[in-house]
């Protein structure tokens, strides 16, 4: 026995998934949740839609940072050229899930929530230092995008919390983000390695801060703070490329699945690490 | 099961129905209210066949749930020729001869006037992206991509398609 509600505002949803008396689903952009659904995965008794309230959809931008409401579909943050011009990486990856159709739907919080471990907006959100706001009876934290996934389909969310925005942080100058993913095919398919990088460089073009997470190689998206390292204080000339190789090679703890070998994406990992550093790099030294 | 009473305007006709909340808007649209354009091929968003318009977005109907619609616009396949005169896009894929079985036809003909509706010149490379998410398994593409080039350069009044 299913039954669906859409409550108006964040205090009310709360309320209501608090006192849900058996399983309730937080129904945000649908395109995993409808899926599971049909499988019958998830066997919920109750689905809360979030999108009627006020501020689930849509990208404010606040002195340089960026809020985008959980439920904000693909398609409308592709559109937003103040973003794109600031995280030109995390709107590449959001744009690459699924279809045209699928982007008119899914959102970050479902892509997050969902806890596949090769969500492509997930590493992008987490190169980015990127936070979400969640909410629940016990009140509202703000907590990094990485705190998030715990295992494939595993979240730390709590019975009732559920994720109300994202946070983008001010971005200095000469910044900018990148993120890859490599699956055999262009379009329609699920990541084999996914990477986002993010830096920031000295007027001279060395990397003064650097992010690097990897996708699809670990039960969650994994940060890799020896491939960053890699990257500062540098450059990007073939031995700190090399650098950055390697230790995103070490990172990895992929599962060998019809995708690809464990050693096919350990490898896959490395080249992804560095091409989508080239693009941040890239990117990086033409913003001001 | 309680039902749920849904409001919405589809085809410029305001819609109300009720409806089960397990049902997604694909089952309302085709076994409800009978508009029977939009397919059902994976009902995993993978296949197109299901494409509706939903505020101006394109979307799988098969991925939404019918309580969802509610205050929304819907644009169906239904929609799309004005009485007897044929859109130009289904004009072209039948001159194309793009379609065989012609059941993603329904689908691919939303998805392609959604995108001649937000670029009215579009490269062969974003056609082919753009319905990337609508699977044909009998005329191989290259025939509905041709359709819809020639759509928008007759739209445009040009001769020209875009390389």
């Amino acid at each position: 026995m299913l039954d669906y509600t859409a409550p108006s505002t964040v205090e009310e949803a709360i309320r209501i998934l608090a006192e849900a008396p058996g399983t309730a689903k937080v129904l945000s952009g649908g395109t995993d949740l409808l899926v599971q659904l049909r499988s019958g995965r998830t066997k919920p008794d109750l689905i809360v839609d979030i999108k009627k309230i006020p501020g689930m959809s849509g990208i404010r931008e606040r002195d340089g940072a960026f809020v985008i409401g959980a439920a904000t579909p693909g398609a409308v943050i592709g559109e937003c050229e103040a973003l794109k011009r600031v995280w030109p990486g995390v709107v590449e990856a959001a744009n690459l899930i699924g279809s045209t159709q699928v982007q008119g739907r899914a959102s970050l919080a479902g892509n997050l929530c969902n806890a596949s471990p090769a969500a492509d907006s997930v590493p992008a959100l987490i190169a980015a230092r990127a936070t979400c706001v969640v909410v629940g009876a016990n009140g509202r934290r703000e907590v990094p995008v990485e705190s998030i996934p715990t295992g494939p389909g595993r979240t730390s969310l709590k019975p009732g919390e559920f994720i109300v925005e994202f946070h983008l942080p001010k971005r200095p100058a000469r910044s900018a983000d990148a993120y890859l993913r490599f699956i055999p095919r262009t379009e329609m398919d699920i990541a084999v390695v996914g990477a986002g990088v993010s830096v920031t460089l000295d007027p001279g073009g060395a990397c003064t801060d650097a992010r690097v997470v990897l996708g699809a190689v670990a039960p969650t998206a994994i940060l890799v703070p020896d491939a960053a390292a890699a990257l500062i204080g540098h450059t990007l000339d073939e031995t700190v490329l090399a650098a950055l190789d390697q230790a995103a090679r070490r990172a990895c703890k992929p599962i060998d699945d019809k995708r690809g070998t464990i050693e096919y994406r350990t490898k896959v990992a490395g080249v992804m690490a560095r091409r989508a550093a080239v693009i941040a790099h890239e990117r990086a030294g033409v913003r001001r | 099961m309680s039902k749920h009473h849904v409001s919405t305007t589809i085809n410029g006709e305001p819609t109300e129905f009720l409806c089960e909340p397990q049902l997604t808007l694909l089952d309302v649209l085709r076994d409800e209210l009978h508009l029977t354009g939009s397919k059902e091929g994976c009902s995993s968003g993978d296949c197109g066949a299901c494409s509706v318009m939903v505020d101006g977005r394109l979307v799988c109907s098969c991925l939404m749930l019918a309580v969802e619609a509610e205050g929304h616009t819907i644009e169906t396949i239904e929609g799309m020729a004005r009485g007897h005169d044929l859109h130009p896009l289904q004009r072209k894929f039948l001159e194309h001869a793009a379609l065989q079985c012609g059941f993603c036809t329904p689908g691919l003909l939303v998805a392609a006037k959604a995108l001649l509706d937000r670029n009215p010149n579009p490269t062969e490379t974003e056609t082919r992206y753009w319905l990337a998410g609508n699977l044909c398994r009998c005329t191989g593409y290259d025939k509905v991509i041709r359709a819809v080039l020639d759509t928008a350069a007759e739209l445009r009044g040009s001769d020209t398609v875009s390389e």
